[in-house]
């Protein structure tokens, strides 16, 4: 492995859909690093392109539909330009994933017993017993109980929290060294969400992998990343450590996914402030900034935000990345003084 | 599981007495709507040349004046405890089970049935595993590489084949694969298998394959549509997440989701043909049950249509409840409710 470099390293990655109406620019020249032992926070809204980043990383594409570039080392490996069987071999074992909905994930006809075995037996030629037996094993360490009967059953058979247990013990039965989990909470409802990042957290450290958390809500970011990556219409457009991105943001989108960010300790009723306006169309993106459309403080770039695209720049933390027009003071400015106050008033 | 087996064989039973009563009521209706008598019929059995009023005794006899419930009734009790015809000069017994007596072939219909079956299941089976293996195949390929050169073709292909009647692609068929070229058998040259394999595998390998073409063509649409949507499904991105090879990925959870509602169809495809692949037996002259049914309608036998029918109906009624069955095997969220 080169001097210095990250146990994962993410270098310009692009990931473009030729279609009809155009080119979807859904990952847009991304670059992150991320250690074992590490989690990383990726946040956007819906269409940001979180979810193409994850299975690019995972080498899920199709070729004859996507363009990809850009580099990603595993380990010392470059996995953009390795082969699809290289690629393959990698996945699930080295490194893997969890979805979303755990039910529409899982396949219907097969036990969830028999999905995870499939999983071990991919990258492990054992017997089927050996294989069953360390399924099991798998299914109690996530805490799902009488773990010797429930391997038996169906996908439909468990509850929303159980299959997205059994989703990570599925995902985790090879000791993946890079774990990618896409909104791994999101369909669960509160009480399970908590768990299952705990149950995540706990799993995290016992096996020292690396993680990605994918996912649109910052108190899930808040709770288990070490870094944040905020992503808007396929860019990256602030990215710095979790105390950085919370105590100090320089970009106006992430004041404004602070704001609509769901507080456990705040009275229900005002907690939510939407960002005004939708995501932009990754066909069609704005002129210049791609969020000035819905930035407050376009006016105060002097005509920039419409017109020249902003470069991603270093900002006022220490490996603190923004992509802002506005300079670096006056952003700090209106955060102290503007934002930051009107979210603690909320 | 019990319970559901249970259910499904009730229901299909109750369905076989709805459908036969339905059947019976329509051949006995439909006579008499164009003009039959309780004599005219009468006269099919002891012909024309009996006077009226043995004509008369012998429609009472038969039970011909009787209301439609009670003759339902006692083709029903022939079934299972048989049926004695009483002719005047003769009493012609038909043994259970009795579907019937043919007035003009003087027989009882049922070991005519036995004896067509085995064409006609021979024909279906040997079409059926063909039509399996080209349409899933072709249509998975053509999923798969959707778009392509290869799909376009299969796809054009397979709207021929659609379209294109079974009575013209086995006329073609015969003409240039037996006549011209003789690489097949001329029609109506069926040979039980039990007598010689070869000889019943050569007269069936034309009517297997124009048979086939037709519904392979529909199954290779039917797979691709079912493919193209099953390989979208999230599962799907977890196998390929696990690091399955591709083949797996698109067999063992594309295919094997796909497959299902295909099922239910070829049920119901393989139940119609089992009774009777009319057009493909009448090309190729083929003694199965659809020949038979077509014979009997043009001789207006009665009795015989009415067996046919009753045997078709039983086939598809059977099919589908296979397929029930089957469906909770192959789907466990049926099975485990
Ligand atoms: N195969 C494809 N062809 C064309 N466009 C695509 C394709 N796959 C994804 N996209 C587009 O890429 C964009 C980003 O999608 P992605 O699923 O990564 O969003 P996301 O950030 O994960 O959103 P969500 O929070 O809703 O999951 C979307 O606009 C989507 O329409
Ligand atoms: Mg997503």
């Amino acid at each position: 492995m080169p001097d210095g470099q990250a146990f994962l390293e993410v270098k310009d990655l692009k990931i473009h859909f030729p279609t009809d109406d155009g080119l979807v620019r859904s990952a847009d020249g991304l670059s992150f690093k991320l250690e074992r032992g590490r989690t990383l926070g990726i946040v956007g809204e819906s269409g940001s392109g979180k979810s193409v980043t994850s299975l690019g990383i995972m080498g899920i594409y199709n070729k004859r539909n996507s363009q990809i570039s850009g580099e990603i080392w595993l380990d010392g490996d470059e996995i953009v330009s390795a082969g699809q069987e290289t690629v393959r071999k990698l996945r699930g074992n080295k490194l893997a994933m969890i979805f979303q909905d755990p039910l529409s994930a899982m396949h219907p006809y097969y036990t969830v017993g028999h999905q995870i075995i499939e999983a071990y037996q991919v990258h492990h030629n054992v017997s089927k017993k050996v294989a069953r037996k360390h399924a099991i094993d798998m299914l109690g360490r996530v805490g799902i109980p009488q773990p010797d009967r429930r391997v038996d059953d169906y996908p439909h058979q468990f509850s929303g929290g159980m299959r997205q247990r059994a989703m990570i013990a599925m995902a985790l039965v090879n000791d993946p060294q890079l774990l990618i989990a896409d909104e791994p909470t999101t369909a669960l409802d509160v009480t399970v969400q908590a768990q299952i990042m705990d149950l995540m957290h706990d799993l995290q450290a016992e096996f020292n992998s690396a993680l990605i958390v994918i996912t649109h809500d910052l108190g899930v970011v808040a709770e288990l990343a070490d870094d944040v990556l905020v992503m808007y219409g396929g860019k990256c457009i602030e990215y710095g450590s979790a105390s950085t991105i919370f105590e100090r943001p320089e970009h106006p989108y992430t004041w404004g996914l602070l704001g609509s960010m769901p507080r456990m300790d705040r009275p229900t009723q005002d907690r939510l402030v939407p960002i005004p306006g939708s995501p932009p169309s990754l066909i069609n993106l704005p002129q210049g900034c791609a969020f000035s459309p819905r930035c407050a403080y376009e006016p105060q770039t002097g005509g920039l935000g419409t017109t020249v695209p902003p470069e991603l720049v270093r900002a006022g933390g220490s490996n603190h990345l923004v992509r802002c027009h506005l300079p670096t003071e006056e952003r700090q400015r209106i955060w102290a003084e503007e934002v930051k106050p009107k979210l603690e008033a909320q | 599981m019990i319970t559901y087996i249970i259910r499904r064989l009730f229901a299909a039973v109750v369905l076989l007495f709805i459908i036969s009563a339905a059947t019976f009521s329509i051949f006995y209706l439909v006579p008499r709507l164009v003009g039959s008598t309780p004599e005219t019929l009468a006269t099919r059995y002891v012909g024309r040349a009996a006077t009226p009023e043995t004509v008369h005794l012998i429609a009472e006899k038969l039970g011909f004046y009787d209301p439609i419930w009670l003759q339902y009734g006692r083709w029903v009790k022939g079934i299972f405890f048989g049926a004695d015809y009483d002719l005047g000069a003769t009493v012609e017994h038909c043994p259970a089970p009795c579907f019937g007596y043919s007035f003009i072939t003087k027989t009882p219909v049922w070991p005519d049935l036995v004896d067509r079956i085995p064409v006609t299941l021979s024909l279906a089976i040997g079409a059926a595993i063909l039509w399996l293996i080209f349409g899933l195949s072709i249509g998975t390929l053509s999923a798969l590489r959707r778009g392509s050169f290869l799909d376009r073709a299969a796809m054009t292909f397979s709207l021929a084949g659609v379209s294109l009647p079974i009575f013209f692609t086995g006329m073609i068929g015969l003409l240039v694969f037996s006549y011209k070229l003789g690489w097949t058998a001329p029609g109506g040259s069926y040979t039980d298998f039990t007598e010689s394999p070869s000889a019943w595998a050569y007269a069936l390998l034309l009517p297997w394959i124009v048979l086939a073409l037709q519904f392979s063509a529909q199954y290779a649409r039917l797979t691709r549509a079912g493919m193209l949507e099953t390989m979208g499904e999230d599962y799907i991105r977890t196998a390929r997440a696990k690091g399955l090879p591709e083949r797996d990925v698109t067999v063992k959870h594309g295919l094997r989701a796909a497959l299902t509602p295909i099922l239910t169809i070829f049920g119901l495809d393989f139940g119609l043909l089992l009774g009777g692949a009319v057009l493909t037996e009448q090309v190729f002259s083929l003694p199965g049950l659809g020949k038979y049914a077509v014979d009997a309608i043009t001789n207006n036998d009665l009795p015989k249509v009415l067996g046919v029918t009753m045997m078709a109906a039983f086939f598809v009624v059977i099919a589908n409840l296979i397929v029930d069955l089957l469906y909770a095997v192959v789907d466990p969220r049926v099975r485990l409710g």
